[in-house]
């Protein structure tokens, strides 16, 4: 700001530039969600449409947990992870054992989810200690470590694969539940439950983020990396951390989706494309980007149904993020870098 | 099985119109990655739409010719659908939209809405009796000891492997034509390539264009060697297998993809044969590994792999002799 007073000829292009941007990726944003939510009105009446918005939002507070990792490990490290879906799928597996699985403890559903989150945030803490901190302090090329976390998706979505096998199955306190009905819609009270949990792990991650000191260190480095490290932050710390926070994240996600459908290997991949949408919706690397357009694409994808055959689900993800692509490439919460 | 069996059955399938296609499928990496360093991870999806564009032609009753036409175009839709968006951004973008489109693509294409066409999830087969008909070898079986094919195989892995060569040779040349020599500079330093006033977006773009078509390329391969497409050979994984055959041979190297690419299905299939052996003759318990795990392990194998290749051999094979010679 104060170097703005100084120079205004160089910088007062850049806040014009701002300025009218702010309102056109509101514009983008609502024009997509008004467009569909219109056309599923159109086509299916308010009724289903509310419903479809119900699960929407269910759909989009899982695709938003998930996709924080992400936008945390990218903002801070400059890494997009490739392998979170797998972390996705692992928290899910995970809890699946611990809850039904022949041969594990048989635990309750929330105790199991606690241990399966924590064992998430344990497998990518590692995987940054074990895997991506040395190849990144070698000096190797950002492309090879891109094509490592590939290596380490196709290594764990085959490894889940091989101990559960390719047939989807559910949580065990959650195969049949009774709907509740509440003025035309019904949902599963397990889908209230989730919701809440899923809405206070947000709240969570919001004030961890602004109010504490890691929240404070995480947001430094992603700012500016060595600016952060010469005011003494570590980095290193930093690093997995934000690998913990994002695996941990993951993990739940991963149990949320499968409370509501149910625990495949390939769940975490599909969710991937998914929460991809979504961080480039919301501008890649900003949390509350990810948060606004997980929700976004959940709701967009699942009210898309209304009006056209199920299996385009993931077509329309893929729509959306090409059409913020073009319209917008920085996202909703980006910053407006030039790159490329 | 003896040693000798599971190792003329490697050598068998490293020379086999397979591992032609993934050859092909690398050289196209290759140019996106190993020149330009464009990250694609959505080679499948090329794969895939060369794959479908001759079989579909040709099902609705169309010359195999013109089917190869509808794989081009297909491809260079493709690109340009990929590229416009994302080449103006950082390389992740692209990274991120081909991985989603080649799966996003997958899933429509076995979807009922797309089953009309492409036939779901059955798949599309017998297509490519013409280009059998055209055949000029007579029947039999030729080879020299254990390496032996039959007439058909031979004509399809003559045409693969002139593909890879002459593909080979074509990105040799283009890499050492001026326009490859910028390419390259894109490759090393962007902004550099810029301000001497290169449109780094279009040349992007091109690369992009160029190494889809081999990736295309690589599906017609496949799909005629198979008689068959489904949507189930266009899995992911296919492009992590095509960029473990790039990583192997040497990333940025001529003979890198096609090197590589055989060693690759040279060390997979005698993998395959090893575990599979074992678990015939009870070597290893079923418990542990059952007939139908084999080909999940194979992917675990590649996965752990693709992570050490980046780690200890990141140069790859051609890589590695040549900094040393």
């Amino acid at each position: 700001m104060h170097l703005g007073q100084l120079t205004p000829v160089a910088t007062k292009p850049a806040t014009r530039a701002d300025s009218r941007m702010r309102p056109r990726s509101l514009a983008v944003a609502g024009g997509i969600v008004v467009a569909v939510l219109v056309a599923g009105m159109a086509v299916a009446g308010v009724g289903p449409l509310l419903q479809g918005l119900v699960d929407g939002l269910r759909l989009g507070l899982v695709i938003a947990l998930a996709a924080i990792g992400l936008s945390l490990i990218f903002s801070t490290t400059g890494l997009v992870n490739f392998a979170h879906g797998s972390l996705v799928t692992f928290g899910a597996v995970m809890a699946l054992y611990l809850n039904t699985m022949e041969g594990g403890p048989r635990l309750n559903l929330y105790l199991a989810a606690l241990i399966a989150v924590c064992l998430g945030g344990i497998v990518a803490g590692f995987a940054e200690v074990a895997i991506f901190g040395p190849m990144r302090r070698a000096n190797l090329p950002h492309l090879s470590l891109l094509v490592a976390t590939i290596g380490l998706d196709m290594f764990g979505r085959n490894a889940i694969l091989y101990f559960v096998g390719s047939r989807p199955r559910p949580f065990l306190a959650y195969q049949v539940q009774e709907r509740i009905q509440i003025g035309g819609l019904s949902v599963a009270p397990r889908d209230l439950v989730m919701m809440a949990l899923a809405v206070a792990a947000l709240v969570g991650v919001a004030v961890m983020l602004q109010l504490t000191t890691l929240g404070r260190a995480v947001r430094a480095v992603a700012d500016n990396g060595p600016l952060a490290e010469a005011s003494g932050i570590s980095t290193r710390f930093v690093y997995i951390a934000v690998w913990v926070i994002g695996g941990a994240l993951a993990a739940l996600g991963g149990i949320f989706h499968g409370m509501s459908e149910q625990v495949s290997w390939n769940g975490g991949f599909l969710l991937l494309l998914l929460m991809f949408a979504a961080v480039i919706v919301g501008g890649i690397g900003s949390a509350y980007g990810a948060m606004a357009g997980g929700i976004l694409i959940g709701v967009v994808t699942q009210v898309s149904t209304l009006f056209l055959p199920s299996q385009l689900k993931n077509a329309v993800a893929m729509l959306v993020l090409i059409l913020a692509l073009l319209l917008r490439p920085q996202g909703l919460f980006g910053r407006k870098v030039r790159v490329g | 099985m003896s040693v000798w069996e599971i190792l003329a059955d490697a050598l068998r399938n490293a020379v086999g119109p397979g591992a032609a296609a993934y050859a092909l499928a690398a050289i196209g990496l290759n140019v996106h990655y190993g020149y330009t360093g464009l990250i694609n991870f959505g080679q499948a999806g090329y794969m895939m739409l060369g794959a479908y564009g001759v079989a579909v032609t040709v099902a609705f009753g169309g010359p195999i010719w013109a089917g190869l036409l509808v794989a081009v175009i297909l491809s260079i839709v493709f690109s340009l659908m990929l590229g416009i968006p994302t080449l103006r951004l950082r390389g992740d973008y692209l990274a991120i939209c081909t991985i989603a489109a080649a799966e996003i693509l997958r899933l429509f294409f076995r979807s009922d809405i797309a089953a009309p066409v492409t036939k779901g999830v059955n798949g599309i087969q017998r297509f490519a009796d013409a280009f059998y008909a055209l055949n000029p070898i007579p029947r039999g079986y030729y080879g020299v000891g254990v390496l032996r094919w039959d007439e058909s195989t031979l004509w399809v892995m003559a045409w693969a492997w002139g593909l890879v060569l002459m593909g080979t040779v074509i990105v040799f040349g283009l890499m050492r034509s001026p326009w490859g020599r910028v390419i390259i500079s894109v490759r090393e330093d962007e902004y550099v390539a810029r301000s001497v006033g290169k449109n780094v977006f279009g040349l992007k773009l091109q690369s992009l264009l160029i190494g889809g078509l081999f990736g295309s390329a690589a599906g017609v391969v496949l799909a005629l060697s198979q008689q068959a497409v489904s949507t189930e050979a266009f899995m992911p994984e296919v492009t992590f297998f095509a960029y473990a055959a790039l990583m192997l041979g040497g990333v940025g190297r001529t003979w890198g993809p096609a090197l590589g690419a055989v060693v690759f299905w040279l060390v997979l299939s005698a993998f395959d044969s090893i575990l599979r052996s074992g678990v015939e003759s009870g070597a290893i318990s079923s418990d542990i590994i059952g007939d139908a795990d084999v080909g999940v392990f194979r992917f675990v194998l590649v996965g752990l792999g693709l992570l050490a290749l980046v780690a200890f051999l990141p140069r790859g094979i051609l890589g590695t002799i040549g900094r040393r010679a």
